[in-house]
């Protein structure tokens, strides 16, 4: 509810300021929305430049860039490198969230392929033999498993897909990794807050959300066994852990995925969320004021991510980061910011 | 209403007196044309305009579209049939149980509550049809799917298991809730206070010399109701059922909320499904490519499905008509 309150608020306070030629403009994701606009109100404040955000969907944010209609896009997946040289774009992360099992049961255990087998339709009941060998000792009610799953197209489902396909095959070679799936079992929420909402409605209920929204909702999550064997838990120490490990220049355009990383206490399901931009912009002198928009929050906005439950990208990757800018040209061929 | 206008309009004589050629009738006579074509052209523009951006689908599928059970984004495959069928059961259920609770309702505010009664639930009934559909799906989903889980779906299941047929039907597999089921009954709430207001005002539209005259040679109510009231209004509610089902065919949020929004064919209506709007919801947002084009092709099918039922419903007011 709080981060509705803050983006209810910041939401109003963009649209009321009357629209300046200098706003930046952008469009995509929902995930990171609240955060963006709550940087927009405060790099508002300090510069006088205002960002308008349209969380319109990952998909949405791609459709915009590629029409030009917008300064930068915001997509949850990854576009691919391929994609990327096509249409003459960079990509950069910009924040990152975790996403965990959110419960109705009791706050319990599970390993990646178990919850491949859950949201599989393998395992059907809570006091299934695996589940209760992993959880000695806590009372599992004698009921259907009923799986939550994002009915819209989402990122958050990319990354939750992407991680079951790294730790189970059969959901790898059955199902896949995409922004929507055919899921073989369970109901489908509408949003983070569909999801969030329904398990909390539905008894003996698991889904899949960003951490945020499970912590803000209070809802119970499953804590999840990582590569290295420990069961960490979720928050910004873990995520980070996460993305310090990974190795960013693996993929074009840092598309590479946080997931079932190695360090002994990074949590295994960890996303970016990214920008994308024209490496040649028709309109440069916009394109560096969106690139000053993000250098100044990667410089001051990491308390602002935290307070919303983000995690601020690790200082080497931001350094990283602010060198891919190098590539975003004027007209003549000179770096814009 | 309408059939009683209509058959004293066809007995009278048609007076009309020639317009004027500089009055304000060329004028109004051709704002009337203006803003009947401009409909007319809105709807084809929609028409085409999804035509349009649903034909890659239509031509890459072919039938399949409509008979296929796949909608896989992974590999650009998508078939309809799941979301067709269950936006038709969804409206079917909706139908069973809405429209006689309407007409009951209708009938009992006209005919049987007494005065101080009748204005109190008539309002109400009005009120109701003015809630949001967003609200009807929060409180389904907040409020009906919980107990309608806990007192209707698991007990119903573990009776009926086994059972031929209706161990098929209405059977649960995760007794979550959601489901076409849930749906349905969620829509036949949105669409009786329609049903019901537009019913009771035909009824009212009814001469009182009619039913006076039925009472006269001694009918009892249900026969004033049987006999008179029900064939006198009988095409206007079958207008208003029409009106409904169009609704319900089309209904988008709070079906999303309640429905379970899954992508299978399943023989249980307890089980989780999706309709033609919930899906076009659900992924309208974050689709490219193919799958937009499958999903405007979707609404294409959506908007002929609910054109053929206007067409049957034309059908049957005819029919009614000739009685």
């Amino acid at each position: 509810m709080r981060k509705f309150a803050i983006t209810a608020a910041a939401f109003a306070a963009m649209s009321l300021s009357p629209a300046k030629a200098a706003d930046i403009t952008g469009a995509g994701a929902t995930f990171p929305f609240p955060i963006y606009a709550k940087w927009a109100e405060a790099y508002k404040a300090a510069t006088g430049i205002g960002l308008n955000y349209q969380s319109i969907g990952s998909g949405g944010g791609i459709r915009q860039i590629r029409a030009k209609t917008v300064d930068f896009g915001a997509t949850d997946a990854p576009v691919k490198g391929d994609e990327l040289t096509r249409d003459g774009m960079i990509q950069f992360p910009m924040v990152m969230g975790g996403v965990v099992p959110a419960l109705n049961v009791a706050g319990i255990g599970l390993t990646g392929p178990l919850l491949g087998d859950i949201f599989l339709g393998n395992v059907k009941k809570w006091n299934d033999p695996k589940i209760v060998a992993l959880n000695p000792g806590v009372m599992l009610p004698d009921a259907t498993i009923n799986v939550v799953y994002r009915s819209d197209g989402s990122g958050t489902t990319f990354v939750w897909t992407e991680y079951l396909s790294l730790v189970s095959d059969e959901w790898k070679t059955k199902i896949g990794t995409n922004t929507s799936v055919q899921w073989p079992v369970g109901v489908g929420g509408r949003g983070n807050e569909g999801v969030s909402g329904t398990v909390r409605q539905i008894a003996n209920s698991i889904g899949y959300v960003e951490y945020a929204y499970a912590k803000q909702n209070n809802l119970s999550y499953a804590l999840v066994q990582n590569k290295a064997g420990n069961f960490p838990v979720p928050d910004d120490t873990s995520f980070q852990a996460a993305a310090s490990a990974a190795d960013w220049n693996a993929a074009p355009g840092f598309g590479i995925s946080l997931n079932n990383q190695a360090a002994p206490t990074a949590w295994p399901i960890v996303s970016a969320t990214f920008i994308l931009m024209y490496a040649k912009p028709a309109d440069p002198a916009k394109s560096a004021a969106a690139l000053k928009f993000f250098d100044w929050a990667f410089a001051n906005g990491d308390k602002l991510a935290t307070d919303l439950e983000y995690v601020p990208m690790p200082a080497p990757v931001k350094a990283q980061v602010r060198a891919s800018w190098k590539a975003v040209v004027d007209t003549a061929g000179k770096p814009v910011f | 209403m309408v059939a009683v206008y209509e058959r004293s309009y066809q007995n009278a004589t048609k007076v009309t007196r020639k317009a004027n050629p500089f009055g304000f009738d060329p004028i109004f006579a051709a704002l009337s044309k203006a803003a009947a074509i401009t409909v007319l052209v809105l709807l084809a523009g929609i028409m085409a305009s999804m035509i349009y951006g649903g034909w890659p689908a239509f031509r890459e599928f072919g039938l399949g579209f409509l008979t296929g059970t796949q909608w896989d984004t992974m590999n650009d495959k998508y078939g309809g049939l799941p979301a067709i069928v269950g936006t038709l059961s969804t409206a079917l259920i909706a139908m069973v149980i809405g429209v006689p609770l309407s007409i009951g309702t209708a009938i009992y505010l006209t005919q049987l509550a007494p005065a101080w009664f009748k204005r109190p639930v008539g309002t109400a009934v009005e009120l109701l049809a003015a809630v949001p559909s967003i609200i009807y799906g929060m409180w389904g989903l907040f409020v009906f799917v919980p107990l309608f889980a806990a007192y209707f779906q698991v007990p119903v299941s573990q009776v009926v298991e086994g059972m031929p047929i209706v161990g098929t039907i209405l059977y649960a597999r995760s007794p979550s809730g959601l489901g076409i089921l849930s749906a349905g009954i969620i829509l036949a709430f949105m669409i009786v206070p329609f049903i019901a207001s537009l019913t009771r005002d035909m009824l009212d539209q009814i001469p009182t010399v009619l039913r006076e005259s039925a009472y006269g040679v001694g009918c009892t109510t249900w026969e004033v109701v049987r006999h008179v009231l029900l064939p006198q209004a009988g095409v206007s509610i079958v207008g208003a059922i029409m009106l409904g089902l169009g609704r319900a065919l089309g209904e988008t949020m709070a079906v999303t909320f309640v429905i379970g929004n899954a992508n299978r064919l399943s023989p249980s209506i307890m089980d989780p499904g999706s309709t033609i709007a919930s899906r076009i919801a659900s992924e309208f947002n974050e689709a490219l490519g193919m799958q937009m084009n499958a999903l405007i092709g979707l609404g294409c099918v959506l908007f002929f499905v609910t054109f053929v039922v206007l067409v049957i419903a034309r059908i049957l007011v005819s029919r009614v008509k000739q009685y």
